[in-house]
């Protein structure tokens, strides 16, 4: 790995003045390298980090069957790395037209590394100097402990997609200290609300009554209230104090924090370097969750600038045919297949435009005449500022279900593909499923992402409990026995899941043969298992 | 079709009982499904949805680079990697290490089998919903992929055959450099399999025959020295030599008194190692890739033969010679593992045909005289010749030569838990017991595990 020459480094600071020029803000300093195919096998499973530490899996290829993305989330040849500065990688002998187009592209992924504020975390520090200093307290550690660290670095890791991410970043959102839950708020929020059928009425009457104090009694008004509400409900103090109690124990879904907090195998004396590989893991994952969570919106923001800048760059004159042809297979839209950077940037393209016709407000969306709207223009000119917004304020999942609207589908002709068995001629269909917008929506939604929600908590009998929110869908069976395993050792203890399993049912078989023919369609029950894990083995019952 | 629909009514002749009747039926509705069952089909890859997960910068903007998405880390070795993973099993966790085949698709059929090591780390991930096996209906669960692009809803805009057809018997074009990266592997395998899964050792048998043997001969020529001075050859060089000093001269009758004779000049043959071709080993696989083979058994099968083929490519330093038969009612000799490794037809099942052609490649190309040969056979137990009548004879001529004989029965899970005819007829037969020592069966069920399957081997080969 050696640095680009000075050459092109100057070719790039070029590109960064004219970036400034458009808008783009990032720091001044950058880091390009040259590598070769040899150092990006290196890299690769190091997810492009030189300095991550080492650990086995890393040298042997990881298996790629279903759910890798889900697996590895964390792309592993980017091109970019977020660190201060943000190294990014090239190959030798690239023309300089094709630089600066790369150069556009990777300032691009800086600036929204740099101002987005899903990546708010990873402002404050060097990730590369911080997995440089994980890497030797690992390799100080597995001196010491042999294999034993291996071990621990494994269970840790197979925790580390459910890590609380978005409980990091609402803390970090936090503005003021905390503010904790009144029983006012208890009894607002909670209490009034229970059971099945919330009276509206009580709850109006009761916001009524405590307004009608606090004006009659500036002074002790909620006082007062409470004191109603008290005398009223003898239990609302105890129930409050539980919910307290409960709050302060359970609160996070981070399972790797809670090991952490109240393993008693963790935090035995000759363990507690055990604490320390956990910290690393779960400070490593959490570093790279906002990565997986902007894929279309960082290829799409990137391409749009490499496409935006290029073409006005005059040193490039004459170079417009090379790079329609490298342009167009990066952001061209595949006949099947979705490409995160076509979409992201025609996604951006098309909001600009919406934008500087002023068609993102009220005004625009109650206008219900369709002739109208296909003209309205306000020349507000704000496409630009809108778009950067959006590169400030957005993740994946909120830029797709928001902005992917029937007259984006229309205009880019996009539709959802279907496979279908055509047992005739034995051969798979595709075929055009639906060019509505909210299929089209749902199914860029249900690619994104999303790692299955845990909450942990212990049971009574001081046997960690782990309970899968259901969402529709099942846990991926084969791999459940390696969490539990390594979940069992990390807690010294039994260990359980709770989960929902698909159980297929077999359709009514009434009727004659003419409707079983038509009627093959096997229906699923969802039933809720508990997966236990003693000893080392694993077993499996009905709950409920 | 008609000669599978003849064969049908003079089975049915003979008498059949209810669940044949089925399975017969099954699989002749499966060969007309796909039209004549002499045109081979292929298994086609399933058309893999890309997650636009895997769209990256490097890729879309390098010109013509190979991608290094294959290629293997080698800070540690093999060995150092299986000793870590038999470390995990006395410490009290489960192995983590498989041994992966990763078949690379190449241009013009000729995909190349790489073995590597593989894992996968355990994390709770989502699943996908269930959906019907067959994966026929359209409007499930199944999101969907994205598209762009003209077409109306409904209208279909491409289409791939569920088992495709891709050149079976393109062997020629195949280089030679990466023909030897697959057997150099192979062997790779083969040595893991043999130490850290505790596969017998052939030779530590005992066998009569050592399998490698070294002759040593008198074939080696050598200047200076050596145990015998070859006349001939000496006289050439001398005669040499003395053109070169200008003694001997066209037209002059030569003086050999006058000769001169270097030390260099005479030619010696001296004894030297030899390897023994006579101790080679042929293996015949055989696979039977009728209908009812698609999916889990044919994979099954192929699996345990791959491993096979490597650990005797090993037992044999590379010394063997293999020859690939698949057969539904008729068999045929395919030329290459590939071929071997994908070919799917929807068609029947006789075993009996399949026998019949090793024996007569074996007696036509005079294979028992030179060679130790092993024969392995993978089917789903199915065989219209349900009292094994054709089969049976064949198979003990079969046992006359053969140094080994095993059988895989993959169930194929058609027709539930009752024993299929392969098995039913082998063990009536007695041949089992009779010649324990030449023929072996291993009944595996359809969702067996891949140390499962080289527990077979183990059941096979020991």
């Amino acid at each position: 790995m050696e640095l680009i020459s000075q050459h092109a480094k100057r070719i790039m600071e070029g590109c960064k003045e004219r970036a400034r020029q458009a808008g783009l803000r990032f720091g001044d300093e950058t880091l390009e390298y040259i590598v070769t195919n040899r150092d990006l096998v290196a890299l690769g499973p190091k997810v492009m980090i030189p300095t991550l530490y080492d650990y086995w899996v890393q040298d042997v290829e990881v298996l790629r069957d279903q759910g890798r993305y889900e697996l590895y989330p964390s792309n592993p040849y980017e091109t970019v790395i977020n660190t201060r500065p943000p190294i990014s990688y090239y190959n030798d002998n690239n023309p300089d037209w094709l630089n600066v187009m790369i150069f556009y592209h990777v300032i691009g992924h800086i600036d929204l590394f740099q101002n987005n504020l899903f990546f708010r975390h990873t402002w404050d520090y060097d990730f590369a100097g911080r997995a440089l200093a994980d890497k030797r307290l690992f390799a100080r550690l597995r001196s010491e402990k042999g294999r034993w660290l291996d071990y621990v670095i494994e269970f840790a890791r197979t925790i580390d997609n459910l890590v609380g991410y978005f409980d990091l970043l609402a803390e970090s959102g936090e503005t003021g200290g905390e503010r904790s839950l009144s029983l006012l708020d208890y009894y607002f929020d909670v209490f009034l609300q229970r059971g099945t059928k919330p009276g509206v009425s009580l709850y109006a009457g009761e916001i009524e009554r405590y307004n009608r104090m606090c004006r009659e009694f500036p002074e002790d008004g909620e006082l007062r209230f409470l004191k109603s509400v008290t005398e009223k409900h003898r239990e609302l103090e105890t129930l409050y104090a539980k919910k307290l109690r409960e709050k302060k124990q359970v609160g996070r879904t981070d399972p790797l924090q809670f090991l952490m907090a109240h393993s008693p195998f963790l935090n035995r004396e000759e363990n507690r370097w055990m604490l320390m590989v956990l910290e690393v893991i779960r400070s490593t994952s959490l570093y790279f969750q906002p990565q997986i969570r902007t894929k279309i919106l960082n290829e799409g923001w990137a391409s749009y600038w490499h496409d935006t800048l290029f073409l006005g760059d005059d040193r490039i004159k004459g170079h417009e045919v090379d790079y329609a042809i490298v342009n167009a297979k990066v952001t061209s839209m595949p006949r099947v297949g979705l490409n995160p950077y076509a979409l992201g940037m025609r996604l951006f393209q098309y909001l600009e435009q919406r934008a500087d016709r002023g068609r993102t407000g009220l005004a625009y969306f109650q206008t219900r005449d369709r002739q109208e709207r296909r003209s309205f223009d306000r020349a507000t000119g704000q496409g630009r500022d809108f778009i950067f917004h959006l590169r400030e304020n957005y993740c994946d999942s909120m830029f797709v279900n928001q902005f992917i609207d029937q007259d984006f589908v229309d205009q880019h002709r996009l539709f959802v593909v279907g496979k279908r068995l055509n047992k005739e001629r034995m051969t798979w269909q595709y075929y055009v499923r639906s060019r509505k917008a909210a299929d089209y929506k749902q199914m860029v939604a249900d690619s994104l992402y999303h790692p299955p929600r845990v909450e942990v908590r212990v049971d009574g009998n001081n046997v960690l409990v782990l309970d899968h929110q259901f969402e529709g869908k099942p846990l991926l069976r084969d791999l459940i026995s390696g969490v539990m395993l390594g979940l069992e050792y990390l807690w010294g203890g039994e260990v359980h899941l709770y989960t929902r399993v698909p159980i297929p049912v077999k359709s009514n078989r009434e009727g004659d043969d003419q409707a079983r023919e038509e009627m093959p369609k096997r229906t699923i029950q969802w039933k809720r298992f508990r997966y236990s894990m003693k000893d080392r083995t694993l077993s499996r019952t009905l709950a409920e | 079709m008609h000669r599978l629909r003849q064969l049908y009514r003079r089975l049915e002749a003979r008498g059949l009982t209810e669940e044949q009747r089925r399975v017969i039926e099954f699989e002749l509705a499966l060969a007309e499904q796909s039209g004549n069952p002499e045109f081979i089909h292929q298994f086609g890859q399933a058309p893999a949805a890309r997650s636009f997960y895997s769209y990256a910068d490097p890729e879309l903007f390098a010109q013509g680079l190979p991608s290094p998405v294959l290629s293997l880390v080698a800070a540690q070795s093999l060995d150092h990697l299986l000793q870590r993973d038999l470390q995990r099993e006395q410490d009290g966790f489960p192995r983590k290490i498989r041994i992966g085949k990763l078949v690379k698709p190449g241009r013009d059929g000729d995909d190349k089998v790489v073995v590597i090591p593989t894992t996968v780390e355990e994390k709770l991930i989502h699943d996908r919903v269930p959906e019907d096996e067959e994966g026929e209906d359209g409007e499930g669960q199944d999101p969907g992929e994205g598209g762009a692009g003209e077409g109306e809803e409904g209208e279909v805009i491409g289409e791939q055959p569920v088992r495709e057809e891709q050149g079976g018997g393109s062997g020629t074009g195949q280089g030679q450099g990466g023909s030897h990266e697959l057997e150099s592997t192979v062997y790779d395998l083969g040595r893991v399999l043999t130490e850290q899964f505790a596969l017998p050792n052939l030779r530590d048998k005992g066998k009569k025959r050592s399998l490698t043997r070294f002759a040593y001969d008198l074939t080696d020529k050598n200047r200076g020295f050596g145990q015998i001075l070859d006349k001939k050859a000496t006289l050439r060089r001398v005669l040499q030599t003395n053109i070169a000093l200008g003694r001997v001269q066209a037209g002059v009758p030569v003086d050999t008194g006058n000769l001169m004779v270097s030390p260099d000049d005479r030619v010696y043959r001296i004894l030297s190692r030899e390897k023994d071709y006579e101790s080679q080993a042929v293996v015949f696989f055989v696979r039977d890739y009728s209908g009812s083979m698609a999916g889990k058994p044919t994979e099954l099968v192929v699996n345990q033969h791959v491993l096979i083929y490597a650990w005797l490519s090993y037992q044999y330093q590379n010394q063997v010679e293999t020859r690939f038969i698949l057969h539904d009612t008729e068999a045929r000799e395919v030329e290459n593992f590939q071929a071997y490794y994908q070919m799917q037809v929807a068609g029947g099942t006789q075993v009996a045909s399949a026998y019949r052609l090793v024996n007569r490649i074996v007696a036509e190309e005079e294979l028992a005289r030179d060679y130790s040969i092993y024969i392995f056979h993978g089917t789903d137990g199915d065989d219209w010749d349900t009292y094994g009548e054709e089969t049976l004879p064949e198979l003990e001529k079969m046992l006359v030569y053969a140094s080994r004989v095993g059988i895989t029965v993959a169930e194929n899970g058609l027709e539930g838990s009752r024993r299929s005819e392969v098995e039913k007829y082998l063990s009536k037969s007695g041949l089992l017991e009779a010649k324990k020592e030449l023929l072996r069966m291993d009944v595996m069920s359809k969702d067996s595990t891949e140390a499962r399957v080289i527990e077979g081997i183990k059941r096979l080969i020991s």
